[in-house]
């Protein structure tokens, strides 16, 4: 009813190859556009938009990234936040080393780093899949940490070891440091999230995407069918590894600010990206979407919301709840749709297809 | 740089790249015997020619990197035999703490398949049912029952809660639902214990206490009298097990379950039982452990994170063995120690973080099924 | 494809706005002290004695005086768990509403300090953070008293030459620093090997990784190998009981291991049982409730069961660390409201209680804390003071002075600080330069 496909004809291969080839989806997309461009920073004050908004697309970001990889080729990853960490200290050398050079070109290429890395620790997928992997990109996970914590030329041999994100200006506006504002901060975030997930969505829609598939489905038909398993396995970790690398250099110079780099990128965060990539949907960009809303939101809804809702929870009691609540939602959004929020989406759409009637 | 010197690190980079794409043209055809023979005649051979290399490497610069990595550290070896022995010792001790987390993973795994991720947050929250109750009055051993019987009521409602609905699902989603379980596990035992760490209740247990110091090896070498009861009790429940997984009708059941769970249902095995008890041996083995490593250090949410080195313990040994979770633990405890003590200080110590998957991550390279596991990896 | 989560995003945020605008309604009268607080997490033995402390103070100074000249102090506690991400989401949350920031670690103080010299909210980071921010012409908004990490290490190389007979007897000695992997840990070594060039002695570091710190088998091996005179330890939180317990049974003399003052938690050394006896920590509080101000929380907020805090807690080292901390905002908060003639102040005044801050033994008496710490004082230049610290000695039930009040080496301290604040301001590219003028008492 409110979403009919009927009527909308395509009279070329590439109108019906569109990634929106539906007029309600390109409304849809044009409208959300507009809501995160106009309405957010209109809208949202300085503490929704930095400590809600700014985390959601850095997450988001860093899920399409692990998506790719998990998601579309099924090689499971745990070292995410290593290859983020990477991304961040690559992109903090750049700018000391190249300080003129524009900071959106330099978190671009810092991902190229977080992408070679990603390739070289990506090699023992040639020989093992499954759990085995995800448990072998645990050595990237800690080596890496190790390495940030160890090597002082990564953090230019700081005497506190943290990164220290100087002022870059974008435009004549400050967009790094603390006196870039919120919302121009946001407004960088977007554009390379809003960009680099159309790259994404190019990317797994097109050739490479579906040889992904077909390596992920059943990887010696894809061998049959003339994919080259190492090219395209690695393929996959280097693009993916290039997205958390950009999430990362992100995290630290959008948001963190000035961090303890080493200990912002550990353990937990790669499996909280893990979560939202499952918890989202695998193998869908909307659901790295979905998962990251939920997974960074939620804690941050129920520490600060509920308090402001009048629920008495404060200090270490909220934390706990916050904790259940979080474990508890897993098993219940895994027992109730584990094709992820993705597919409730999927479901959503077909029930306004057909609504008013249920078939 | 002398040029043999850089030979041989050349030697030492390409060697295992070579071997993998070696391996990797002949994936698809069944590896002969003679094939196999070359196979290893050709590592044979790279070997000794790596090591004379190397050999070749440290005479000629005794102060150079060469010697430091391949020389000093087996001749500080040689010279303080006590040094290494402690060494190797602590290496076991760690190794078999490893290895009991690394088994109830494996016990898990075995009978249903779930890649169980709380088993580090299940060893916290025994060891802190056990001590939180001890707190509250009540002795001891009654402590252990009663927290045996918690650890009982927990299997049951994840079998229950989670298991159960979640039947039949790919196995990552079961992987996630026990990340669900350690969230809420987290959030479960602070509120009710706190967070404050806790003493674990050593002597009120009859654990022993003190060490025995043997002058042995031209130097003191010292046992905890805590450790060898922690060997002494880790290697009596695996026995236990072994006994109970091979002569009980649960065991053969257990098993019979691991082969195959259709085949298992259709004989009338019900796997929701088999589950409860599984989930619950896994308990045990989880209170155990967190006794042994709450009397090395205390009991607080930070044994969490040692319960991650369980992980490359079982790509080591396998997923699926008992033998290989024990050995793997051994090997990874060991390994991570000497590594540790011995090549640590030359990149600045605190190597121990990721040594032990480079350990495992060097096995897989030859052996992807792990050092015991089914052969059903598929090669790629 | 997002516009659900956005709607709720922003039916999220028109309710955090809406709580934002309630709380300043009832500020009229109060003043508003936020303070992070990590109850749960690896960290949380540590963290919650010192909560404790800082809560009980300000409930007792609210209970007994009706606050701080007639003003109430509302304390809030924003949970971090110890963690950078959730540290500051607290700042963003309480930045507009809070007096003081107190960030209670030092990833977090890190994070804050270019944020806080934007938004002008003082930031109080009691013996912990960034060293460099003792200076400050450079950090005008950052205080860090009474001493730094830096003060800190040469305290204890004050102490080893003292238990070894000189400062000359220190030459061929051997100094072991355990340190957490990570800034906090590696604060004190560019100290430490400034000092062992000067007076001879050989340092060795025993780096612990977060994730091994309740696994530090080869470290005390090596610890074994190299024999060092005296261990150094800079460790926090599940890092600590297991050093002591690893201590004993590697037979390392317990009384040649000296903490940092975060390692001198009572709950640290009471791991290590019985023979934990010696075990020692800097310290800049005294331990135990012998003291009047200990004695009114008692009194007014204990015993009257307005804190969750057991009884026999009350006095424990790091809980007196905490009535400290809170101590000192207290008295900003009156020196501020004495300068200002206000009652209810702005963090801008805050910031200049807190540069004007000076407790001198008579003040400390009448606060109820004669013997329980040295007089503090900050200047406009110096936000730390470099105050005197001791050395604490673990009697097997409680910690006991040992030794007198050590002096830090501030000439040696004083011109890496100041060297160290240069070097942060260049790299951070156009630092704000200080505007803010001096007090003329000061």
């Amino acid at each position: 009813m409110f979403y009919r496909e009927a009527g909308q004809f395509k009279s070329t291969y590439s109108a019906d190859m569109a990634v929106f080839p539906i007029r309600q989806d390109r409304i849809g997309i044009a409208v959300i556009l507009g809501i995160a461009f106009v309405a957010i920073p209109m809208l949202g004050d300085d503490f929704f938009i930095s400590s809600v908004m700014i985390p959601f697309l850095v997450f988001s970001l860093a899920a399409i990234g692990l998506n790719i990889l998990t998601g579309y080729t099924g090689l499971i990853s745990l070292g995410t936040a290593a290859f983020m960490g990477v991304g961040a200290y690559s992109c903090y050398k750049l700018t000391t080393i190249f300080p003129g050079v524009n900071i959106i070109v330099l978190i671009l290429v810092s991902g190229l780093f977080s992408a070679a890395v990603g390739v070289f620790f990506g090699l023992p997928s040639l020989r093992i899949k499954g759990f085995y992997l995800a448990v072998a990109t645990l050595a990237a996970q800690f080596f890496l940490q190790w390495a940030f914590v160890r090597v002082p030329w990564l953090f230019n041999y700081n005497a506190s070891g943290a990164i220290e994100v100087p002022q870059r200006l974008l435009f004549g506006l400050p967009v790094t440091g603390a006196t870039a504002s919120p919302e121009t901060r946001y407004f960088v975030c977007l554009g390379l999230v809003v960009i680099l997930t159309w790259f994404a969505s190019n990317l797994v829609h097109g050739k490479i995407g579906r040889s992904w598939m077909a390596v992920r489905d059943m990887d010696i038909a894809a061998e049959l069918m003339g994919i080259k398993l190492l090219n395209a396995k690695l393929l996959a970790f280097a693009v993916s590894s290039f997205y958390a690398g950009v999430a990362g250099a992100m995290m630290i110079f959008f948001w963190y600010g000035t961090a303890e780099a080493a200990d912002v990128f550990n353990i937990r965060l790669s499996f909280n990206i893990l979560f939202m990539v499952i918890i989202g949907g695998l193998g869908s960009l909307i659901g790295s979407f979905l998962g990251a809303a939920f997974l960074s939101i939620l804690p941050t809804a129920l520490k600060f919301g509920l308090p402001a809702l009048g629920v008495p929870l404060t200090g270490a009691t909220a934390e706990h709840v916050t904790f259940m609540l979080v474990g508890a939602l897993i098993i219940v959004f895994l027992i109730v749709e584990p094709h992820g929020l993705a597919r409730l989406w999927q479901i959503g759409k077909q029930k306004l297809r057909t609504w008013p009637f249920p078939y | 740089m002398p040029i043999s010197e850089w030979r041989t690190d050349d030697h030492r980079i390409q060697e295992p790249e070579c071997k993998g794409e070696e391996r990797m043209s002949d994936v698809a055809a069944q590896p002969a015997p003679s094939l196999l023979a070359n196979g290893w005649i050709r590592t044979g051979l790279i070997t000794a020619a790596v090591i004379a290399a190397i050999a070749i490497g440290a005479r000629i610069d005794p102060s150079g990197t060469i010697h430091k990595v391949f020389v000093d550290p087996f001749q500080q070896m040689v010279e303080a035999p006590d040094l290494l022995a402690q060494t190797v010792w602590e290496g076991l001790v760690s190794g078999v703490l490893y290895a009991l987390i690394a088994l109830g993973f494996v016990l898990i795994f075995k009978a249903s398949g779930v890649f169980n991720f709380a088993q580090g947050i299940m060893v916290v929250f025994a060891a802190l049912t056990l001590v939180g109750l001890h707190e509250k009055g009540v002795p001891a051993f009654l402590a252990v029952i009663l927290t045996l019987g918690v650890m009982f009521v927990l299997a049951a409602t994840i079998e229950r809660v989670v298991l159960r609905p979640l039947v039949n699902q790919p196995d990552i989603i079961l992987f996630m639902a026990t990340f669900g379980i350690t969230y809420f596990l987290i959030g479960f035992g602070e509120s009710v214990f706190g967070g404050n760490p806790k003493q674990m209740i050593t002597s009120e247990l009859y654990l022993p206490k003190g060490a025995i110091d043997a002058k042995i090896l031209g130097g003191l070498v010292s046992f905890q009298k805590i450790d060898i009861a922690a060997a002494v009790i880790a290697s009596l429940m695996i026995a236990a097990l072994a006994v109970f997984f091979q002569y009980t009708r649960i065991g053969r059941a257990l098993r019979a379950v691991a082969d195959s769970h259709k085949a298992a249902l259709s004989v009338g095995i019900s796997l929701n039982q088999i589950w409860v008890i599984v989930w619950f041996t896994a308990g045990i083995v989880a209170l155990i452990t967190g006794i042994m490593w709450g009397a090395r250090s205390d009991v607080s949410f930070a044994l969490e994170i040692v319960a991650l080195k369980a992980l490359p313990v079982l790509i080591l040994g396998g997923f699926t063995s008992i033998p290989g979770a024990i050995v793997g633990g051994l090997i990874i405890g060991i390994g991570e120690k000497l590594g540790e003590f011995y090549w640590g200080p030359l990149i600045g110590g605190g190597i121990e973080s990721w040594l032990a998957y480079f350990i495992a991550l060097g096995f897989l390279l030859f052996r992807p099924q792990g050092l015991f596991g089914d052969k059903i990896i598929e090669r790629i | 494809m997002m516009k659900s989560s956005m709607i709720k995003g922003v039916a999220l945020g028109a309710l955090l706005a809406a709580g934002a605008v309630v709380a300043p309604a009832s500020a009229q009268d109060t003043i508003y002290f936020s303070n992070n607080a990590y109850r749960t997490g690896p960290f949380s033995g540590s963290g919650i004695p010192i909560g404790d402390g800082m809560r009980d103070y300000i409930s007792m100074i609210n209970e007994r005086d009706g606050g701080v000249n007639g003003v109430k102090i509302v304390y809030e506690e924003c949970e971090t768990g110890y963690d950078t991400k959730k540290s500051i989401e607290c700042y963003e949350q309480v930045k507009s509403k809070t007096i003081v920031y107190s960030p209670w670690s030092t990833g977090a103080t890190l994070a804050a300090i270019p944020r806080a010299h934007v938004d002008k909210l003082p930031i109080l980071s009691m013996a912990y953070g960034l060293s460099a921010s003792a200076d400050g012409t450079s950090f005008p908004w950052v205080f860090i008293p009474p001493l730094t990490y830096w003060d800190g290490a040469s305290v204890m190389v004050k102490h080893m030459a003292a238990e070894l007979g000189g400062m000359d007897k220190l030459k061929g000695k051997k100094l072991g620093l355990i340190h957490l992997d990570a800034p906090f840990g590696k604060e004190p070594i560019p100290v430490l090997e400034s000092l062992a060039k000067k007076y001879g002695f050989e340092l060795k570091l025993y780096p612990v990784a977060a994730a091994d710190m309740q696994n530090q088998g080869s470290l005390w091996l090596s610890i074994r190998r190299d024999r060092p005179d005296f261990l150094y330890n800079q460790g926090w939180g599940a890092m600590n009981p297991t050093a002591v317990k690893e201590a004993i049974k590697n037979n390392f003399p317990i009384n040649k291991l000296v903490g940092v003052w975060w390692a001198g938690g009572d709950d640290d050394a009471r791991a290590g049982g019985a023979e934990a006896k010696g075990y020692r920590s800097l310290n800049f509080n005294a331990a135990g409730q012998d003291f009047p101000v200990i004695q009114d929380i008692l009194k007014h907020v204990v015993e009257k069961g307005k804190s969750t805090t057991p009884k026999e807690k009350v006095g424990e080292n790091l809980y007196n660390r905490g009535v400290y901390n809170s101590m000192l905002v207290v008295e900003a908060i009156r020196t501020a409201q004495k300068l200002t003639g206000k009652k209810v102040i702005t963090p801008e005044d805050m910031r200049r209680g807190l540069e004007n801050l000076n407790i001198d033994e008579a003040r400390l008496r009448e606060i109820g804390m004669a013997g329980f710490a040295s007089p503090v004082k900050v200047s406009c230049t110096d936000h730390s003071g470099h105050h005197k610290a001791y050395v604490a000695e673990w009697d097997g039930a409680k910690w006991t002075r040992k030794g007198d009040w050590i002096e830090p080496m501030k000439e040696e301290v004083r011109p890496l600080i100041e060297a160290a604040a240069k070097d942060y301001v260049e790299k951070a590219g156009n630092w704000p330069k200080r505007t803010e003028s001096c007090e003329k008492s000061s």
